[in-house]
């Protein structure tokens, strides 16, 4: 089969790999259909993930079709239509029997610290990901879900993690009617946020980013006001002054670690690897939030330490809440919300890449060149 | 103002947001929430076992320390080779998640695997191609100038060749040293 695999630090090409095996009785494997890259995808290109495999083939949102089951497979059958959740997890550990599926203990042995994840380097767990004609999606019977007959395959990939970290991080901000909600990071992830913040009742949502696309698509799509950070000398003064000097009720982070605005902790993190990422948004969302206000962190951060102002989180008796997206948990809401006509995720999608011309694709997504805001891989397109 | 007890006025009404955003507020009530609690028991996630069968290790795999046994489901994409292999074994078998040492390794390992690569890919019918592999090709299709105009980023971005250069520089210091010690070898 063709995939994309990973060569070093922004390098990738397109390879003929095996086709991907059953390897436990609850595996099936998927014949991919539309797949994307995300903003997660960018830490591995990058080369900021520890234990990024030379070889290893990304990708975590996708939706395919059922090509092959294992012999326990009970809810699925070979031809139906899935989409599956970006989160590996087994459905019984300790984590799972509590809800927290993106913190399953049963599908990672590389780390604790970390659930299992598609395509995103061992140290989530090893496993291949979705930017290929097959992937082998392991507890076929917990993950997958098969595409409701209403809803397009586009909206569908969105829904396996943008759309569901996006609303998600606008549920772990504790939005109340009225409040203020800054979302730093206009990227797929930060423009679900804004716009679900309305759904949870926000009085003002206010998303900041220095690219003028994405902050065009913060207006239109999210309806939020919009803060280009380069035009302010200290964008946490704005924040204060645009808030009535007392600062948010709730800001998301919806950045990670590759965040720019401060050239020494970007440099530091995403260039240099010393630090697990550059927490200038983070810093700003902490400084940003009036005290006791809630700090919602959606942005992905490596598992090394980072430079982050917790003393004024503790000063401040700020309520810092975080986690990667257990997805599955958002879906029947999510699907109410979008037949409902409140959420059109594939509004977002910019660019749609045939699978061969993947390089191409994630230069243009990690340069941010052409307006790109989603890309979309398509398998055979090409 | 800040300086009362007053919330400052917002500039829309309950009434005019509902008119201007779909969906605005149909999920007002903040225990009605899917995430809401964050811990419940009790969901059905489709699994029908309480511990689901183990997958069979066919070669040693590695494991972080701060796990009891080899967890029952895992991937098996790329397994350890080489250098970087040693160095992440080593990674894995000697350091906890909570030492640094742990992640520097498993960072430092990444490296070498990317030199290792590059370096065995010279001897395959299909070398690393760094223009075709950075997909840098595309930037003339794509607005290459329009696209990074007021942006914060462009001062590092120059980085980012040297990031993909560098180990090729590498692996060329290393070949012509080999090269240059086996040439002395072979003359005296
Ligand atoms: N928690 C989860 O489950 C989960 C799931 C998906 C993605 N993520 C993470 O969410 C983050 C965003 O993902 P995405 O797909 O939207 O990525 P993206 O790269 O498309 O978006 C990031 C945006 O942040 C902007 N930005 C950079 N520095 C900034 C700063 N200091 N202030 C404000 N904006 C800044 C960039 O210009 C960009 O528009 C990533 O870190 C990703 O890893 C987390
Ligand atoms: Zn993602
Ligand atoms: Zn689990």
């Amino acid at each position: 089969m063709r995939a994309m695999v990973y060569r070093g630090p922004y390098k990738i090409r397109v390879e003929e790999k095996d086709l991907p095996l059953i390897e436990h009785p609850n595996d099936a494997i998927v014949r991919v259909t539309t797949a994307a890259i995300c903003g997660s995808d960018l830490h591995l290109y990058h080369g900021l993930m520890p234990d990024t495999r030379v070889g290893s083939t990304f990708g975590h949102e996708f939706v395919g079709v059922v090509h092959e089951v294992g012999p326990s497979v009970r809810n699925l059958s070979v031809g139906d239509r899935v989409m599956v959740p970006f989160n590996i997890y087994c459905g019984t550990c300790y984590f799972c029997a509590r809800g927290l599926y993106s913190n399953c203990h049963n599908v990672n042995p590389n780390a604790t610290a970390v659930g299992g994840i598609y395509g995103y380097s061992h140290t989530t767990g090893g496993y291949d990901g979705a930017q290929a004609e097959y992937v082998r999606v392991p507890f076929a019977d917990v993950g997958p879900t098969i595409v409701p007959d209403w809803m397009d395959e586009e909206d569908a990939v969105l829904c396996t993690d943008a759309l569901a970290t996006g609303y998600f991080g606008a549920q772990l901000a504790d939005i109340a009617e009225g409040d203020v909600v800054v979302v730093f990071g206009a990227g797929p992830v930060g423009l679900f946020a804004a716009r679900s913040a309305w759904l949870m009742g926000a009085g003002r949502v206010i998303v900041v980013d220095h690219i003028e696309d994405r902050l065009e698509m913060a207006r239109s799509f999210a309806y939020a006001e919009t803060v280009n950070f380069t035009q302010h000398k200290d964008i946490v003064v704005e924040m204060k002054r645009t808030t009535g000097w007392l600062g948010a009720d709730r800001v998301i982070d919806a950045v990670g670690a590759e965040a720019d605005g401060h050239l020494l902790q970007h440099v530091t993190s995403a260039k240099l690897k010393l630090q697990g990422g550059s927490p200038v948004a983070l810093n700003w969302a902490i400084d940003s939030v009036r005290k006791g206000g809630t700090v919602s962190v959606m942005g992905a951060y490596g598992p090394i330490f980072s430079a982050v102002k917790f003393g004024d989180a503790m000063n401040k008796g700020l309520t810092l809440r975080m986690n990667q997206a257990p997805v599955k948990r958002q879906w029947p809401r999510l699907f109410e919300h979008m037949r409902n006509g409140y959420l059109t995720p594939s509004d977002i999608v910019t660019h749609r890449i045939p699978l061969e011309h993947i390089a191409e694709g994630y230069h243009i997504f990690s340069a941010k060149l052409d307006g790109c805001i989603k890309p979309l891989v398509v398998p055979g397109a090409a | 103002m800040p300086y009362t007890a007053d919330k400052p006025p917002l500039p829309e009404t309950p009434e005019q947001l509902r008119a201007r955003i779909p969906g605005w507020g149909a999920d007002l009530d903040p225990a009605d929430r899917p995430s809401s609690p964050r811990e419940v028991r009790g969901l059905k996630t489709g699994a029908h076992w309480d511990l689901p069968e183990q997958q069979e290790e066919h070669q040693p795999r590695e494991r972080s320390i701060e796990h009891a046994r080899l967890t029952p489901v895992f991937g098996t994409s790329v397994p350890l080779k080489g250098l970087s292999g040693v160095v992440r074994r080593y990674a894995y078998e000697r350091f906890s998640e909570a030492r640094a040492a742990h992640w520097l390794l498993l960072i430092a390992a990444d490296r070498v695997d990317a030199v290792e690569s590059h370096l065995a890919s010279l001897f395959t019918r299909r070398p690393d191609n760094p223009l075709t592999e950075t997909g840098v090709l595309a930037e003339p299709s794509y607005h290459p100038v329009r696209s990074r105009a007021g942006r914060v980023d462009v001062r590092h971005q120059i980085l980012d060749p040297v990031i993909v250069v560098g180990p090729w520089v590498l692996a060329g210091v290393v070949v012509y040293r080999r090269v240059r010690a086996m040439v002395r070898r072979a003359r005296t």
